[in-house]
């Protein structure tokens, strides 16, 4: 435990130094702030509207963002030690790969649950104060909630990340491939699934297709972020579907930690496998 | 107990076999020169001992316990022939972080910089150190937690001549103190004083192994004698070309004669008796004379017999 420790503390202070949590904190600060003050533009009216309506804005953000931020942290953690020749060395200490990986993953998943933690809780702390009248106890519920599952989003990623950097052999290809991982899961797959639910003409199994959905992470941390309000009518496009589902909160919860536990031990058992 | 024990070990990856029954061991206190040309398997060894490579057959002990075991490990100190560090950490920050992944008191770290010569320049970024520079951070980082073995790969690479002379001293030191130390490198001139025993690999077999003299035995490799000031160098260049030695002048009273394995004393006996011989200058075969004799050898015979 030790040892894990002394690798994450190591990956913390070069977040630190190289401004990396400062950066993704500051961030996700001004987009909340923006968002929450400016979301509704678009329908003709200015100032915060609701907190449902800003959560809605805030998650389809950070579908894209949380995502991308997360690849870009960790696609090098192995593949990078690697070509500097540092990974040959630490394993010749007495330091096991999981504890390595494991490491990694505590100081990069702290980076970006502090960062989450900062930038929008900075985002909640001004609507609180600020917004009169404001409903505090669904404000700190639904941040809460959006925090946390954001959190977990980017852990998923980290974890997708290692999965990469452990298999490849340069860390050109992962960072294409990372890329690749976050055109898939953010724009691809649900386009791929409204042209299944299209061009099968009502053939498929339409009970089948909203299961679909926990196949991709940012689908279920958008269902966990979209579901518990009074009003659903901010749900659009293939978000939809999860109307449908029925499950429970609890299960989309389960589904987002098995996206982080999964991968996780898949880089495990990748990493295992990699010749030094 | 020795530092190090290899058994009949054959390493392959796939089809491609790159080391062929090698058996070899170190004992404490021992500095083993290991060389060789370019995919020889040095490297192969080295991940071996370290515990990187599991063997495909035969077995590697160090310091009588498996290479894995973590106790091994700290015991142990590696300096990898390309390490680049973190750029963005300076020399000190990257020594203390391997000094709490080895277990290592972090009052050692400065020390240790000191005792490299870096000790001005362990607040600077590690991007900004020079090849030998970072040569030298490794060697510190190798000699955390007073290790009881030492795997050198290539560590004069990059040094000045000043520092190899301070790395050879080191090794020196460190060996007085029972530290038993692998030195792999492909700089010979030098590195002789400063080993107990030579190992020499070629295509993934031990050619040979033992100390500078008994290698010199074994090969019957030549001295080269060279004496000037001499009465009668004409008669004694026609008496040796009778006897069949190689000899030449070399100026107007000098001589250069080839003394092969046992003719050495007597061919010194007659310059010194009949040639008055002024000055006489003996060149033993070098290290790197015998590391060429085992390589053509192991290159004209192709898979010359493999020995233990």
């Amino acid at each position: 435990m030790n040892q894990v420790w002394n690798i994450a503390r190591k990956e913390l202070s070069d977040g630190l130094r190289n401004r990396w949590l400062l950066s993704i904190s500051l961030l996700f600060a001004v987009l909340a702030v923006g968002i929450a003050w400016l979301g509704a533009a678009a329908s003709g009216q200015l100032g915060f509207t609701s907190i449902p309506a800003t959560i809605a804005s805030l998650a389809s953000l950070a579908t894209f963002l949380v995502p991308l931020i997360a690849l870009l942290l960790a696609y090098d953690a192995i593949v990078g030690e690697d070509e500097a020749g540092t990974l040959m060395l630490l394993l010749t200490y007495p330091l096991g790969r999981g504890q390595l990986l494991l490491g990694k993953f505590v100081g990069h998943g702290l980076i970006l649950a502090l960062a989450t933690l900062i930038g929008f809780g900075c985002a909640a702390l001004a609507i609180g104060v600020l917004v009169e009248d404001v409903e505090l106890g669904l404000l700190i519920w639904a941040f809460g909630r959006f925090m946390l599952s954001s959190t977990l989003l980017g852990w998923g990623f980290l974890a997708l990340a290692y999965v990469l950097s452990s298999k490849v052999s340069e860390k050109s290809s992962a960072a294409g491939l990372a890329l690749g991982v976050w055109f898939l899961f953010v724009l691809v797959f649900d386009l791929a699934l409204l042209a299944l639910l299209v061009l099968s003409e009502g053939k498929f199994n339409p009970d089948l297709l909203p299961w679909l959905l926990l196949l991709n992470p940012t689908d279920v941390y958008r269902l966990i972020n979209l579901s518990g309000f009074a009003s659903g009518g901010s749900a659009a496009g293939v978000m939809a579907l999860g109307g449908d589902l029925p499950v429970a909160g609890g299960l989309l919860w389960s589904c987002l930690l098995l996206w982080v536990g999964v991968p996780l031990l898949v880089a495990y058992w990748l990493f295992l496998r990699r010749p030094t | 107990m020795n530092a190090v024990e290899i058994e009949g070990v054959r390493q392959h990856y796939d089809s491609l076999t790159v080391l062929h029954d090698l058996s070899l061991c170190l004992g404490e206190g021992e500095v083993l020169g290991l060389f060789g040309h370019n995919g020889a398997g040095k490297t192969t060894t080295m991940k071996l001992i370290l515990g990187l490579l599991q063997p495909s057959e035969g077995q590697v002990r160090v310091l009588g316990c498996s290479p894995n075991d973590p106790q091994v490990r700290r015991t142990l100190g590696y300096l990898p022939e390309n390490v680049t560090f973190y750029p963005q950490l300076s020399g000190r920050e990257t020594l203390r972080h391997f000094a709490r992944l080895k277990g290592a008191a972090l009052t050692q770290v400065d020390e240790l910089l000191e005792q490299v010569g870096l000790a001005e320049a362990m607040n600077r970024r590690v991007k900004t150190y020079s090849k030998g520079m970072r040569q030298r951070l490794g060697l510190a980082q190798a000699l955390l937690g007073a290790p009881r073995l030492l795997l050198l790969d290539e560590p004069t690479v990059g040094l000045d001549p000043i520092a190899t002379q301070d790395l050879y001293q080191l090794v020196d030191r460190l060996r007085q103190q029972g530290t038993s130390i692998i030195l792999c490198s492909h700089v010979l001139p030098g590195v002789e004083a400063h080993i107990n025993r030579a190992a020499i690999l070629a295509h993934g077999r031990l050619q040979a192994v033992g100390s500078l003299a008994s290698l010199r035995e074994e090969a019957g490799l030549p001295a080269v004698i060279r004496a000037s000031g001499l009465k009668q160098s004409a008669q004694l260049l026609q008496r040796w070309h009778a006897a069949g030695h190689e000899a030449r002048s070399v100026g107007v009273d000098g001589v250069e004669v080839v003394a092969i394995n046992g003719h050495k004393l007597g061919l010194l006996r007659q310059l010194l008796g009949e040639g008055e011989a002024q000055d006489i200058d003996i060149h033993q075969p070098s290290l790197e004379d015998l590391y060429r004799y085992y390589m053509e050898r192991a290159g004209i015979v192709p898979g010359a017999e493999g020995r233990a």
